[in-house]
């Protein structure tokens, strides 16, 4: 059976219609009570200990990253928090090991060995073995030149003055020793590290 | 219940209760300014944790950096140099929301669901219900939340409720050095608050004391004042309480407006049952009777 609407019932469905929603859309309408908080982003993440790489402080920091540590996955650090176990800090940080993150990711972060010859204005990069035989050759040359045995009463001094060491590392105790035993096997006074070797 | 990892305990803009059988632990920050340096860690360890960066300011003069709150700075460190005894005294106070009881923002809030109040104290907005009106900086006796220009909804601290939900403290407490910052139990952070007082009191702050207002039923996120007195001199309100015009607004206003309406409806339709449907003109009728047919 077909309805045959004329004009006028038309207009008044239409209209009835149109009012019913519009005093459903008032909020007569039940709404469901949800609400959550974020979800926490660390779930799964995997965690690393790490040394904080600013000050001789040297808090403990866990790194976040994202991916299983399986092997197609690329890890990237997405979070870097304190950490709560590390005696020195015991999860607090201060401003600067706490925006870590930006240090990690930043745009104007070193990534690999570059080099301006003198008179330069450019940096080029070249490869760490290039690098590595540059620096020794410079250490070499200086020191062949620089060394200094005696002193003017004669006493053996061993030492080297015209070059300093200053590097900065999260050093375990082991490759602290290490850097300390390499530094003063070559004469070096000057000579100071974020460790504090 | 699914998708709720903390109970509810209020929301805005809804008259149904929440459940409320299950009893949480009430929770809370103790900011003690005694102990604060200034050093502006919680704001960095908030902005990374949250996945905030806000623009690099200007320098104008002052260590406030950045110089107020803002959609992507939810805690901001505020310097004040003030000479309360006559003796200079740089009053150190980090500024966000402080959780209250009776939050005002709720309260005026007209979005069903876009701010909601956990079971455990946190007030945290929901910025997907926020329809950017802007109620809750009206309602807010703090002047706490702040309208984004990107997306217009309104942000502010969420005492990282999804830290807490797991059983974390927030992240500006974990990262704070001098301890400045404590977390826990709100029955907790008032005994060590009243602990810090005697301690202040005994260096010579007599007014020192615990900031925990009761004209908003008290916070979640209290300080403990080295001039309790005077907690203007830290730039917070000495009684603080929800603006007159949102219980105008919710209390009177609202029903009458309601009224209004309902009483609209009712006449219109009386209207129509006493006067009858409008007349229709006799030349009307029969165009109309002609369209049917055809």
């Amino acid at each position: 059976m077909s309805v045959i609407l004329t004009r006028r019932q038309f207009f008044k469905v239409c209209t009835t219609g149109l009012a019913t929603s519009s005093v459903a859309a008032l909020g007569f309408t039940p709404n469901a009570a949800l609400a959550e908080v974020r979800e926490f982003k660390l779930i799964g993440a995997k965690e690393t200990r790490n040394t904080c790489p600013y000050c001789s402080v040297s808090c403990g920091v866990l790194m976040y990253s994202l991916g299983s540590n399986a092997k197609n996955a690329k890890q990237e650090i997405f979070h870097i928090e304190g950490d709560p176990d590390h005696p020195i800090n015991r999860g607090t940080l201060c401003p600067k090991g706490a925006a870590l993150l930006d240090f990690v990711r930043s745009s104007s972060r070193l990534r690999q060995p570059e080099y301006r010859p003198s008179g330069a204005s450019d940096w080029q990069r070249i490869s760490w073995e290039d690098a590595f035989e540059r620096i020794a050759r410079h250490m070499k040359n200086d020191r062949d030149r620089n060394f200094v045995a005696t002193n003017e009463q004669g006493a053996t001094v061993n030492r080297w003055l015209s070059c300093g060491m200053l590097a900065a590392s999260a050093s375990s105790n082991e490759s602290g020793y290490l850097t300390h035993k390499f530094a003063r096997s070559v004469g070096l006074l000057a000579f100071d590290n974020q460790a504090r070797v | 219940m699914a998708l709720q990892s903390l109970d509810i305990k209020a929301r805005s803009a809804t008259t149904t209760a929440s459940p409320s059988v299950r009893q949480t632990t009430q929770v809370a920050k103790l900011i003690d300014i005694s102990k604060c340096i200034g050093c502006k860690a919680c704001e960095a360890a908030c902005m990374e944790w949250n996945d905030l960066r806000d623009v690099i300011g200007v320098n104008n003069g002052e260590f406030d950096s950045p110089r107020g709150l803002s959609d992507q700075s939810w805690t901001v460190m505020r310097f004040y140099e003030e000479e309360p005894n006559g003796n200079f005294e740089w009053l150190i106070r980090k500024d966000g929301c402080l959780h209250c009881a009776d939050p005002g923002c709720l309260a005026a809030c007209p979005a069903p669901g876009a701010i909601v109040q956990y079971a455990n104290g946190i007030v945290d907005f929901r910025e997907e219900n926020c329809i950017g009106c802007g109620y809750c900086i009206a309602g807010c006796p703090f002047d706490i939340p702040r309208i984004s220009k990107k997306d217009s909804k309104a942000y502010k601290c969420t005492l990282c409720s999804d830290r807490v939900a797991v059983g974390l403290e927030p992240a500006c407490i974990k990262a704070c050095p001098t301890g400045a910052l404590m977390f826990g139990s709100k029955e907790d952070m008032v005994d060590h608050a009243d602990e810090r007082v005697a301690d202040l009191n005994d260096r010579g702050f007599e007014n020192a004391g615990l900031y925990d207002p009761a004209g908003v039923g008290g916070t979640h996120v209290m300080y403990v004042l080295q001039h309790a007195d005077r907690p203007q001199l830290y730039g917070l309100p000495i009684d603080p309480n929800i603006s007159p015009l949102v219980s105008l607004w919710k209390g009177v206003t609202k029903p009458i407006a309601m009224l209004i309406l309902g009483l609209t409806a009712f006449g219109s339709f009386f209207h129509y049952i006493r006067v009858g449907p409008n007349e229709i003109d006799e030349i009307d009728e029969p165009e109309d009777e002609n369209e049917a047919a055809s």
